[in-house]
């Protein structure tokens, strides 16, 4: 089966890619800096401290040394000690991301249901209202700063018309179970429905501030896609047979026209995980994202490395799946 | 052939001119027809066309400083004296938006020059040697594509210090990979036409090929994405800003801007929300005429 | 009321427009067009004459941004023009079916071809694709000289063009439809492919009776395969009559120039072009579309359409240069 050398083959490079991100992360964090101590303890600091902070982060040993101690690490899946929460950033890693992920799962059912659904119908009623409806919709989700977004809905749910929680995964007497982390996976497991609602009503609206932008493009790129198929010769061979207008849609247009769109979900999930920091920042949403805004405000660099690597496996192996699905999904690239 | 032209008039000299490049001209009429015809490319060109306009005449749109602090004037509401109202430090906002309107336009004007230099680069060496240097290049570009965007700017701009340079630079680092995708594909296509084969024959050396052949067929392509990438490009400079990671007060960025007035939200809106207005309005003048240019160049429409 | 020239399709006054930003092409300017069931029609001319317009009117598949201006059509007594959708998807592959130039494009790329042929089978048998369908589509595919184990289970991208186009074959052939268009169904083949199919469609329709409308721009197909022809030029039929009738003794004078400019073994006189070139139908010549490539013009032609008239029996063209006496009856 060649689909399976396929896997190997992109697996191998994604291990590749991998390395060299792990050089880059290094480059930044390690050989940028010129005073890295300096500019975290401040120019007065004590010698002994500044001393003792250089060979906590392993800076005083020779930068060979130093990078081969890194990938050590890396592959033990051992990032350090956060300098600011003083425990290993691997548990922080663990404590924070399912917020993250959670986030992206449900920002990412968000835009594909609402992407596709409109690119749909946008490419079938083509400049009719639903479509210039769409259009607008997407042109407007591809141009509002996240951030700016976030806020005015902020302000309107929660301050005026207190609808919506104002942040936070969850109320303050609220305990959800943890079992796997997603808190709204956990409650329905525990069957805790109190916990699930209030989870659901914390989750609204950072999902639909993170989602819109990749709904928007999946909306576009749905549409431009369908527009194509619909114009192709095996839709015409497909109503010649008399096929009703629905079969010619649903089964001939829509499994042709959604191949190019797998493509941009994987790519749609790098734009949501740079806008979860975002989101999350705005949204006390305790996820990974702010993790690493929070240690860049400070330069706690353990915690940089490891939450910037982590990020950058998640993002990689989300496009590995992607590709992936995307072979499976097209008998063409089984040859 | 130099002969037959001398001997004619000045006057056929134009005419031949304009005969020859006939073709051309008839070509920018179809494309000015359909820009005509794409009324949302319109709409996105003045939009771009007001925003550089403030950029350029920022002084003569408002009498008050953006950055100057009047204590006794912070936080007041938009009146007839501040249209946008005053922020926390008691400065215009709308000076500071207007004023911002600058930063934004030397930030995407820098990031361009940049990216598209590092990508050009990277790009044509590796499609037009290819082989081991491509794939090398290429997968040093996979592991810049393998971060989040954000992200990797933001950790580049806090480890070189937060400020608008780093901020720019950050930027670049990240954007050139879509330049060198770009460079590569069309240092391939034109490698493998039969002319190149001829002025190789002749002796032309690598480098001349790749300046007076590969690069002028680069141009257009890159111009056309550059547009596309602007918008991108206001928006993660934005977010830098507003996380605090970018652009520092109080330099009049516009995320830096809306990040002023995160604390004063509720009483005071209009701190956060003229300046966020301005970067979607300029990001959908950007989309829009690249939404434009994307209609004009489709063969399917061109035909 | 238009006479009724054929028993199974006629086809009165069609008219078809395309609106595109270059303006409004007229396609189809007044099409007239008949046969009787179980014949075998070819419809020929150069590129762009409006062959495939005409067959997608006959299909009910002309669609934004085109229209059926105005003209009738009619097969056996059903008005197709009048019909709506609903109603059309029952003649659709059930009584009028379709195969096409490019066979693998044709095809949908990521559905197994049995499922493709299945799919058919089961409209119109009104059955649930399963067991007894698949049994005739291992059947349909034999028919069609297929090894169905062999194929039944591959995508379009695996098979060869003329594989593909039994594929097709097979697929319009399922519901024994009374008409078959063919449209070019083997420019786009190797030529020793294209004999082949030729043969399998030849064996076919005579097994089951089917009546055939050939679209092909090469008139040795259409010699070899059609019992008659019509002639299209720019939007019209000019010329319609057997398809001996054709090839021995052609009327009009476009239709004398595709002839002279078939090679053929054997042939003395030298292979000549028709001068000029195909009108741009956005903005058609007026009067005969022809008349600017014709060296036979006259004034009429540049201001009215000549009427197709019958010059003999079972043989029509529409000029000026002939049966004026046949004009004025039609007229009066």
């Amino acid at each position: 089966m060649k689909l399976g050398t396929y896997i190997i083959k992109r697996i191998f490079l994604m291990v590749i890619v991998m390395l060299g991100v792990a050089t880059i992360v290094f480059f930044i964090t390690r050989v940028i800096p010129a005073d890295p101590v300096g500019a975290i303890l401040g120019g007065n600091a004590p010698i002994e401290r500044v001393d003792e902070m250089r060979h906590q982060l392993g800076l005083d040993k020779p930068i060979t040394l130093q990078f081969i101690d890194y990938i050590k690490g890396i592959v033990h899946a051992d990032f350090g000690i956060s300098l600011k929460s003083n425990r290993p950033v691997l548990k922080d890693i663990i404590n924070y991301f399912p917020a993250t992920i959670e986030l992206a799962i449900a920002s990412m059912i968000f835009a594909v249901v609402v992407g596709v659904v409109l690119g749909v119908y946008s490419a079938i009623y083509r400049n009719k209202p639903i479509d210039h409806f769409s259009r607008i919709f997407s042109i407007l989700g591809v141009s509002m700063p996240v951030f700016w977004l976030g806020l005015l809905l902020l302000l309107l749910f929660y301050y005026h018309l207190d609808l919506l929680p104002g942040g936070g995964r969850n109320s303050l007497f609220i305990f959800s179970p943890r079992i796997t982390g997603l808190l709204l996976l956990d409650s329905i497991i525990a069957g805790d429905w109190i916990a699930f609602w209030d989870g659901l009503s914390h989750i609204i609206l950072p999902a639909f501030v993170l989602g819109y932008a990749s709904a928007a493009s999946i909306a576009r790129i749905m549409r431009a896609s369908m527009l194509d198929i619909l114009r192709q010769d095996f839709i015409r061979t497909a109503k010649s047979k008399g096929l009703s207008k629905r079969v010619v849609i649903y089964r001939h247009a829509l499994k042709n026209a959604l191949i190019p769109v797998v493509t941009i979900i994987g790519l749609s999930f790098g734009s949501l995980l740079s806008g979860a920091v975002l989101t999350e920042t705005i949204f006390s949403w305790p996820g990974l994202g702010r993790y690493i805004v929070n240690a860049l405000l400070v330069l706690d660099y353990p915690a940089v490395t490891g939450g910037t690597l982590f990020i950058a496996f998640v993002y990689s192996l989300a496009n590995l799946v992607v590709d992936i699905s995307y072979a499976a999904l097209d008998p063409r690239m089984r040859v | 052939m130099l002969n037959t032209v001398k001997n004619i008039g000045q006057k056929e000299k134009i005419k031949l001119f304009l005969e020859q490049r006939k073709p051309i001209i008839e070509d920018w009429k179809h494309t000015y027809y359909l820009w005509k015809s794409t009324p949302l490319a319109m709409i996105g060109t003045v939009i771009i066309f007001i925003f550089l306009t403030i950029a350029i005449f920022a002084p003569l749109l408002t009498s008050y400083s953006p950055t100057e602090q009047f204590m006794e004037e912070r936080l007041l509401s938009p009146s007839s004296q501040h249209i946008f109202g005053t922020d926390q430090y008691g400065r215009d906002i709308f000076s500071r938006v207007v004023y911002g309107a600058r930063v934004e336009v030397w930030i995407i004007f820098i990031v361009s020059i940049i990216s598209v230099m590092i990508g050009i680069i990277v790009g044509i060496t590796a499609g037009y040697f290819g082989g081991a240097v491509d794939e090398i290049l290429m997968r040093i570009t996979d592991m810049f594509l393998a971060f989040p965007r954000l992200i990797l700017a933001m950790v580049l701009t806090a480890v070189l210090g937060p400020n608008l340079t780093n901020t720019m630079i950050a930027i670049s680092l990240v954007d050139w990979t879509v330049y060198a995708r770009l460079g590569r594909a069309e240092a391939m296509k034109v490698k493998s036409q039969p002319y190149i084969e001829a002025i190789r024959a002749v002796g032309a050396k690598d480098l001349r090929i790749i300046a007076f052949h590969v690069l002028p067929m680069s141009i257009s392509p890159v111009i056309v994405q550059l547009t596309l990438r602007m918008g991108t490009i206001i928006l993660t400079a934005a977010g830098l800003g507003f996380l605090g990671l970018g652009a520092q007060p109080p330099t009049p960025e516009w995320g830096a801007i809306v990040s002023d007035g995160r604390n004063y939200l509720v009483n005071q809106w209009w701190i956060s929300t003229f300046p966020g207005m301005a970067i979607a309005f300029v990001v959908l003048g950007f989309n829009l005429l690249g939404d434009g240019i994307r209609d004009i160049l489709d063969p399917r429409l061109r035909r | 009321m238009q006479k009724v020239r054929g028993d199974l399709l006629n086809i009165s006054k069609l008219k078809v427009v395309f609106y595109t930003y270059r303006g409004i092409i007229k396609a189809l300017n007044g099409v007239e067009l008949w046969m009787n069931k179980g014949e075998r029609l070819g419809i020929v001319g150069e590129t762009g004459c409006g062959k495939s317009v005409t067959a997608l009117s006959i299909m009910g598949l002309i669609e934004q941004p085109g229209e059926i201006m105005e003209g009738d059509i009619l097969f056996g007594d059903k008005l197709l023009t009048s019909m709506q959708e609903t109603s059309l998807i029952n003649i659709r592959g059930k009584e009028i079916s379709m195969i096409f130039q490019e066979p693998n494009a044709a095809l949908n790329p990521v559905m197994k071809v049995g499922f493709q042929i299945a799919e058919s089978i089961s409209k119109v048998k009104n059955k649930k694709i399963g067991k007894e369908v698949y049994v005739e589509v291992r059947r349909m595919l034999e028919i069609a000289g297929l090894d169905w184990e062999r194929t039944i289970n591959l995508y379009p991208h695996e098979l060869s063009g003329g594989m593909a186009q039994r594929v097709m074959i097979a697929m319009a052939l399922s519901s024994n439809p009374k008409l078959l268009i063919a449209d070019e169904p083997t420019s786009a083949l190797d030529v020793t492919i294209q004999a082949q199919i030729l043969e399998l469609l030849d064996e076919l329709v005579k097994k089951f009776g089917n009546a055939v409308i050939l679209i092909t721009h090469n008139m040795g197909v259409a010699a070899e395969f059609c019992d008659k022809m019509a002639v299209m030029y720019a939007g019209n039929m000019v010329e319609y009559a057997r398809t001996t009738n054709i090839f021995e003794n052609p009327h009009h004078p476009y239709t004398r120039g595709l002839l002279k400019a078939v090679p053929k073994i054997g042939r003395t006189d030298e292979l000549q072009s028709i001068p000029g070139i195909v009108p741009d139908l956005v903005n058609p010549p007026s009067g005969c579309r022809f008349h600017p490539r014709c060296k036979h013009a006259m004034d009429i032609c540049r201001k009215d359409f000549p009427p197709l008239v019958e010059i003999k029996s079972d043989h029509y063209v529409a000029c000026y240069l002939y049966g004026k006496e046949d004009i004025q009856n039609a007229n009066s």
